[in-house]
């Protein structure tokens, strides 16, 4: 079969096909492909439904269609119940996006979790974001236990010993080990501002290869971090993918700041959007700003934009600020997963035409 | 901030008021407590680092003593000590897998979220936490009192996650017991 690829990261020998593992590379994932050769990526996040319905998530990733190269699949954050990222996922590479598979070790303890790692795995998942979860306290749950059985750093050791070591965290071998792209986050605008960099070192030790950032809304004091981390010569070993976002007004910036763990908005960014007549128009603008500010950084490898309640305005965003050169991320990837259950269906996949059933018969010995 | 002022999609139930507030309690429902103590110790982590030196060195020269004694034995009684001394120090919880002089002698057990490699995302701009908004983050203070500690570079090293099942055990005789293992076995290097 000849077919002419249309994308850079599509089987030559049909849309359909998984790629090809490329020398290297530790996933099959476009996101590693995308950030390896050097192009800006561009990731975003989804906004998990809190519904059964699958069309609700089909629904809110289709509006991110062609202008992101990852789709982050949130693990209840804020300590606010959803759908979770798991199912999230299954969905979501059910009909070829890419997501980045967020593990909190807030809910989950290491035996739950490295099961998760297989599952997402087995389903086409090829990036995971490891976090360590905000407390319970800040959502809608206070009440809830908090596991916190692992912590991020310790969740990428485990993960990459799977990948690499084919076993679980006690050493039990992996007959199939997961390919995977693995993930942190990064806050470089929370004390101790000193240890930050030095704490990027350490994901990178444990297994970082990509790190996505906190909200950046000042951007001086992104750019000082990233010249110790760059001093330090992280930036060769590691992807930093800074985190942007529009804000939707004054008022909801000056709650964020007081209401959300981790979140910095210098006074001037509030003032500014105070200034304004449309504040929402007004937030979108600064957030290309601080894009353009930010791609001139040495060392960003690409951004993460997180508009919270304002998906539909990341498409403009990215375009506006002309991150992507013309590169139009493909939406489709084929899923290994999906080939293999359809083969299945159809009745062609299995080596023995035997049904379990027979197979069962036969082992208890009743002669079939 | 009043409930007006939150954009509609954070606004969140608080419980109704009732009469009976416990007392001594933070805003996260832990018993409130003072750091006085703790934060004493992470000031002169350098002199605790150098007093652990010589008491665990000491452990080690009494390790003949345990043996005859039988570990076990004595393990009630030093884990009755240790509890007392490191629970004034430092807020042990008796994790019995002491990772102090790689965290600047600040517990991290204490965190809430009892990371063991670094503070999370979520400190507050003026230092504290934030799941206990009264508590200085423990990681802040590791951070400071690590870079007055010789070894302090320790706290670079990522650390492996909790066994749950050593709780409540004598973190003291099992690095007496491991350093001696390590010791008969001739490996001077990792003896330190």
């Amino acid at each position: 079969m000849t077919h002419t690829p249309v994308q850079r990261d599509e089987n030559p020998l049909g849309v359909h096909l998984p790629l090809d593992p490329l020398p290297g590379h530790t996933s099959r994932g476009r996101l590693e492909r995308v950030l390896r050769r050097g192009e800006f990526a561009v990731t975003t996040e989804l906004n998990p439904p809190d519904s059964a319905d699958p069309e609700d998530v089909y629904e809110r990733a289709s509006i991110f269609d062609g202008w992101v190269d990852g789709i982050n699949a949130v693990d209840a954050s804020g300590a606010n119940c959803h759908m979770s990222s798991v199912g999230i996922c299954a969905l979501l590479t059910r009909i070829g996006y890419a997501p980045i598979l967020q593990i909190a070790c807030r809910d989950k303890n290491r035996i739950a979790i490295q099961g998760d790692v297989l599952g997402a795995a087995a389903m086409g998942v090829a990036n995971i974001l490891c976090l360590t979860g905000d407390g319970v306290q800040a959502g809608d749950q206070p009440g809830a236990k908090p596991v916190f059985d692992l912590d991020c750093m310790s969740l990428l050791e485990t993960i990459r010993t799977m990948r690499d070591e084919a076993r679980f965290l006690s050493g039990r071998k992996l007959t199939t080990p997961p390919q995977l792209f693995l993930g942190g986050a990064i806050n470089p605008f929370a004390p101790p501002f000193d240890f930050r960099p030095h704490r990027l070192a350490k994901k990178i030790a444990a297994g970082a290869q990509f790190v996505q950032s906190q909200y950046c809304f000042d951007v001086p004091m992104f750019r000082e971090y990233m010249r110790r981390v760059r001093d330090m010569g992280l930036t060769e070993k590691c992807f930093i993918l800074c985190g942007v976002g529009p804000l939707a007004s004054a008022r909801t910036a000056k709650w964020m700041r007081a209401n959300v763990p981790g979140v910095h908005i210098p006074d001037h960014v509030i003032a500014r959007l105070e200034g304004a007549q449309d504040q929402k128009a007004e937030g979108k603008r600064l957030c290309i700003d601080i894009i353009n500010e930010v791609k001139e950084i040495p060392g960003v490898a690409g951004i993460h934009v997180m508009a919270y309640r304002q998906e539909e305005y990341v498409a403009e965003i990215v375009h506006d600020s002309g991150v992507l050169k013309g590169r139009k991320p493909w939406r489709k990837e084929p899923n290994l997963a999906n080939e293999a259950a359809v083969a299945r269906l159809e009745g062609h996949a299995t080596p023995s035409d035997r049904t379990p059933h027979d197979l069962a018969g036969a082992a208890a010995g009743d002669g079939h | 901030m009043a409930e007006a002022a939150r954009p509609a999609f954070f606004r969140k139930k608080t419980p109704p008021p009732s009469d009976y507030r416990p007392a001594g309690v933070s805003a996260s429902r832990r018993r409130g407590r003072r750091f006085v103590v703790r934060l004493w110790s992470v000031r002169h982590s350098r002199a605790l680092e150098w007093i652990y030196a010589h008491v665990a060195d000491l452990f080690l020269k009494l390790h003949p003593f345990w043996k005859l004694v039988g570990y076990s034995r004595a393990e009630a009684p030093v884990k009755f000590v240790e509890r007392q001394v490191k629970g004034f120090l430092f807020d042990c919880r008796m994790c019995g897998q002491c990772a102090l002089s790689s965290t600047g002698m600040s517990c991290p057990m204490n965190c809430p979220k009892q990371l063991r490699n670094g503070p999370c995302g979520g400190v507050r701009a003026n230092g504290n936490c934030e799941v206990e908004p009264d508590m200085p983050c423990v990681w802040v203070k590791a951070w400071e009192g690590s870079r007055a500690m010789r070894g302090g570079d320790a706290i670079f090293a990522v650390q492996k996650p909790v066994d749950q099942s050593l709780r409540e055990t004598s973190s003291w005789l099992r690095v007496t017991a491991e350093a001696a293992a390590r010791r008969e076995r001739g490996d001077v290097a990792g003896a330190s």
